[in-house]
């Protein structure tokens, strides 16, 4: 493929490889911020429809430009430094939550053929990803000097550590199913000829719903938000933040919450896999599942109440942990018998 | 090793669960709550030193003021102390009247709780469901009164002026077209009760709503019940009323126990709770909505059956009419003193109380004979339910606090006064 890129690739020789990688990485960042600014827009239309609001209609038809409008804002702005903090830690900390919410994307495989780097261990290296974020959050918490922030911090240090373990186990099972690390091969180990059925999230019904629920509270999106908990403790570790900090905060946030999105589609819902048979697969199918996930995300902000911090250990310790270990054993021993379908 | 030392925190005046402008200096133990300790008065207005330099009309409009979610049942408490007082008569018409919007002011009041209490356990939804019945109400208040909040409505001796024949329409605007705009004034084209009429009747289903968001809600559960609980002994010892004590078992209602205006004539239930949990207290004041729909239903009924007098005949208290002021000397003479002095309270001193949405609600007035109040002092419910703060959060943890804040319905304009 794309031979007419040869010449120029002859004309750069070995400073091509770096440019191209250059060039593939923002084909897919650039897309990427645009969905999160849109997305921004999606969940304050949809929730505004569940409250029986209208949600942002002023700016551009429908609302549409609300997003830019909101991002010259918050690049406008003055970035507050609090005079007790710690300067350095401050000013890393967002860029230390965003980075690793990008650079998970490496591995996420769009459909057969469009993923920046095919690697095995494409499922490890998002785990180590997804792991990273939470030290922007305690840093940010720490560094602010402000009681408020250094409590959230301690709130998200505690339950994004407890959450990635039921997650993990979640996806063992997954990665027993499809004998494989690499996120595309966990897609193809979910072809057959019975669409949907074929899908992980049959045999692992359970696991997809820890899953999903480990998601939410591992974006610190509602009902798990403790972290900044806007009732109780304001904004919780980004309290302090203004401007631009801010917004990387925000950024890293909901490109979290897409890749969650992503990442449930891939291993549950078959990724570019189509439903049915006798329709194609393509990568359409891909973003309709990912938008269906994201809707998820937005209805669960809209109907829930927030848990308390202590209950929402809880439930990862004692609720999800033990389900997921039990449904390794059940898998695995599943696997053993002729009954094992996919 | 360093001493391990319990954390302060300054919470308040200024966070979004404070309900106002609470400030709690709370010292904490993790997240565990050691001692809370509320200061009060940074919303203080001065309304009792305030009143003594006004005449008794000219007072009124300040007791909306002061528990600015639930005006008119703060004017009842006051126009039924001067009634007291001068020993004047009021007419039926106007006791109902009464009545029915004290009713529809615990509705507005306990609409505003529970959107409130919802958002700050973090349900957002909840908060604009209520805000959408507010509305209507609101419309009430506007249609009797002209202001959708403080209303100034109820006079010593009665209410200012009978129910009015029409409601306000809404009108075309940029946002909403003459179609939306013919829609949205279906129910307004008969009178005020036609316009309640109607609401009574969808708001139940608009209760169910509310209750289909949380009653059964399992995150709701874990976030109030057991939180603040509070026992009946320590309830009453503590003076606290209203919903709260209902919440805690006691069965005490000063509509039932001590019936004021009409409302011994009015059939209702009074909602008691069982542990004195927050989702007890939230179970009470659901219900309570429920009876409050209840007897403004009734309201409307013989309200509609029953034409009269709504203010009294007493002209040393209230204006006389325009005609006979204009072919009576004697009313002219009325009119004149009421317009340029204010009424005369005879000398004495005299308390009045009122079931108030968040509990008892007092008035204490002493009158020298002038035509202004010598002392009035307010009894607010809040007041007596904000110092039980300390004792119910202590052992919980910091979003239960504001868990217990919300329970508690505290509003700062009665409780700064």
């Amino acid at each position: 493929m794309m031979e007419w890129l040869l010449p120029i690739q002859n004309l750069l020789g070995p400073a091509w490889l770096p440019i191209w990688t250059a060039v593939k990485i923002m084909v897919i960042v650039g897309p990427l911020m645009g969905a999160v600014a849109y997305l921004t827009l999606a969940e304050r239309k949809v929730i505004g429809w569940m409250q029986i609001r209208i949600g942002p209609n002023r700016v551009g038809p429908f609302g549409l430009l609300q997003p830019l409008a909101d991002g010259i804002k918050l690049l406008m702005k003055e970035i507050i430094i609090p005079s007790g903090s710690n300067k350095f830690l401050f000013v890393i900390a967002p860029v230390m939550v965003l980075m690793p919410a990008l650079a998970a994307w490496a591995v996420v495989p769009f459909n057969a053929e469009l993923v920046l780097a095919d690697v095995n261990a494409g499922l490890l290296y998002i785990l180590a990803m997804t792991s990273l974020g939470v030290y922007g959050v305690i840093i940010a918490g720490w560094a602010s000097n402000s009681k408020y922030a250094f409590l959230g911090a301690l709130r998200s240090a505690a339950q994004i550590v407890s959450y990635e373990i039921a997650m993990g186990f979640a996806l063992v099972t997954v990665l027993m199913a499809a004998q494989s690390l690499n996120l595309g091969e966990i897609v193809r180990g979910q072809q057959g000829s019975y669409g949907m059925l074929n899908w992980y999230i049959i045999p692992l019904f359970p696991m997809f719903l820890v899953y999903l629920i480990s998601g939410v509270a591992e974006t610190n999106r509602a009902p798990f938000d403790v972290a900044e908990g806007e009732s109780e403790i304001v904004a919780g570790f980004h309290v302090e933040y203004s401007g631009m900090a801010f917004a990387l905060f925000f950024l890293g946030e909901y490109a979290n919450m897409i890749l969650v999105a992503f990442l449930t589609s891939i291993m549950f819902l078959g990724g570019w896999l189509s439903p049915v048979s006798f329709l194609p697969d393509s990568i359409a199918w891909m973003f309709a599942k990912v938008a269906f996930v994201l809707f998820l995300f937005l209805w669960f902000r809209a109907t829930f109440p927030r848990y308390r911090y202590d209950q929402l250990m809880r439930l990862g310790w004692k609720v999800f942990i033990p389900i997921t270990i039990v449904w390794v054993v059940v898998v695995g021993g599943w696997m053993q018998t002729p009954y094992w379908l996919w | 090793m360093p001493e391990i030392k319990n954390y302060t925190m300054n919470f308040g005046p200024q966070h979004p669960s404070a309900h106002g402008v609470l400030r709690l200096v709370l010292e904490l133990d993790g997240e565990v709550i050691v001692r809370a300790d509320p200061h009060i008065g940074l919303l203080h207005r001065g309304t009792e030193k305030l009143a003594e330099h006004k005449t008794f009309l000219q007072a009124l409009p300040y007791m909306d003021r002061l528990d600015y979610v639930s005006m008119l049942c703060n004017e009842h408490a006051y126009v039924q102390a001067i009634e007291k007082l001068a020993g004047i008569e009021v007419p039926l018409r106007a006791q109902y009247i009464r009545v029915m919007f004290d009713e529809i002011t615990r509705i507005l009041n306990h609409l505003m709780w529970l959107g409130a209490h919802g958002l700050d356990i973090g349900a957002m939804t909840v908060f604009l469901y209520c805000f959408r019945e507010r509305e209507d109400l609101m419309d009430a208040y506007e249609a009797v009164s002209g202001a959708r909040m403080h209303a100034a409505y109820y006079r010593p001796g009665g209410v200012y002026r009978d129910l009015p024949e029409t409601m306000p329409q809404y009108e075309a605007s940029k946002i909403h077209n003459a179609a939306a705009v013919k829609r949205m004034n279906e129910n307004r084209q008969g009178s005020l009760l036609d316009f309640l009429e109607d609401f009574t009747r969808r708001f139940p289903t608009y209760v169910d709503e509310y209750e289909t968001l949380l009653t059964d809600n399992r995150i709701w559960k874990q976030r109030t019940v057991g939180i603040g609980v509070l026992t009946p002994e320590r309830a009453l010892a503590l003076g606290i009323t209203g919903p709260m004590l209902r919440g805690s078992g006691v069965e005490w209602d000063l509509r039932k126990k001590q019936p004021y205006a009409a409302y011994d004539k009015v059939d209702f239930d009074i909602p008691v709770g069982v542990n004195g949990d927050s989702y007890d207290r939230y179970l009470v004041r659901v219900e309570e909505m429920r009876q409050s729909n209840r007897i403004i239903k009734q309201c409307i009924s013989w309200l509609r059956q029953n034409p009269g007098p709504v203010i009294t005949t007493n002209h040393k208290f209230a204006p006389p009419g325009r005609e006979s002021m204009k072919q009576n000397m004697e009313e002219l003479i009325h009119h004149f003193k009421l317009f340029t002095e204010g009424m005369h309270v005879p000398e004495g001193e005299a308390y009045s109380v009122v079931e108030h949405p968040k509990g008892e609600f007092g008035i204490y007035l002493v009158s020298d004979g002038a035509n202004k109040p010598y002392r009035l002092k307010i009894r607010a419910p809040g007041f007596a339910n904000l110092s039980s703060l300390d004792e119910m959060v202590r052992g919980h943890m910091i979003a239960d606090v504001v868990t217990i804040i919300g329970t508690q319905d505290i509003v700062f304009g009665e409780i700064d006064r």
